[in-house]
């Protein structure tokens, strides 16, 4: 079951990670990043992080993206221009060695990097909010004070660049 | 062809976060649009919270999802600010080509 659901969501995020990489329009493009952080969160919860795949689907593929579309609606941008095809010929030469790289690439992972521990749902629960909060609010304390100064730069920074005429 | 697995080994979340961590590159260098640039970095960043959270499973601390934590607050910082730039650029200059962009004056 954990085998099912890992080949499947992974199957989905490259896909939607290769879709947003081919894709000319920026909409697109940002439908499949959606894709990719919606089945990241997934696998996530596979891996026992029950809060951060929370905060991924609420702060990534909510708000940043949110924000992302805003722009690209704002803008109002058209798709890239294709530029004309110029050489067939480093394609033709780049697609089979890009091929084989990967090919040995697979072969060398497959056989010497050690599979590693078995990861398996249930296992380590730690990832729970209760878990998350005890250690953000002792031991991380700090960092996450200094992370409030970084969001009020960031705020002060949006608006001196959105205000006037630079 | 050897039959599917039933369990998921460690390495395949890395070799899956390596996977979408090359295609963000990719993108980043292929693409002209500066907002679907700026999207691959989001799909870079993703890539390596994937490799934080599957090492927090493996050595059963959760510190790697406080990690994971900043790195997600450090990319909607980013976002705010880059975006604004971006809305600054096209007042500027009516153009998203990044090759259009290339130099700081107008």
């Amino acid at each position: 079951m954990d085998a099912i659901l890992f080949l499947t969501f992974a199957a989905i995020a490259v896909a939607c990670a290769i879709n947003l990489v081919l894709q000319t329009h920026p909409i697109s493009s940002a439908l499949s990043l959606v894709g990719v952080m919606t089945s990241l969160a997934v696998l996530y919860l596979l891996l026992g992080g029950s809060f951060i795949a929370a905060v991924q689907v609420i702060v990534y593929a909510g708000a940043i993206m949110v924000l992302f579309i805003f722009v690209i609606m704002l803008l109002n941008t058209q798709g890239e221009r294709t530029q004309p095809k110029k050489n067939v010929l480093p394609i033709a030469i780049a697609l089979p060695l890009l091929f084989s790289l990967i090919g040995v690439l697979a072969a060398i992972v497959a056989t010497q990097v050690p599979a590693g521990e078995i990861v398996k749902f249930g296992t380590f629960s730690g990832g729970d909010p209760l878990t998350f909060g005890r250690a953000m609010f002792t031991r991380y304390l700090l960092p996450f004070e200094v992370t409030s100064v970084l969001i009020l730069i960031a705020i002060v920074g949006a608006v001196v660049l959105a205000k006037k005429e630079i | 062809m050897p039959p599917i697995p039933t369990v998921v080994p460690m390495s395949w979340y890395l070799i899956l976060s390596a996977i979408l961590f090359t295609l963000g590159a990719a993108g980043f260098l292929l693409r002209r649009n500066i907002i679907t640039v700026f999207m691959c970095i989001e799909l870079m960043l993703n890539a390596v919270n994937l490799t934080f959270v599957a090492f927090s499973h493996q050595l059963k601390q959760v510190d790697g999802h406080i990690f994971t934590f900043f790195v997600m607050v450090v990319a909607a910082a980013e976002a705010a600010v880059g975006l604004a730039i971006i809305l600054t650029v096209f007042k500027n200059r009516q153009t998203l080509e990044i090759d259009e962009i290339s130099s700081m004056k107008l």
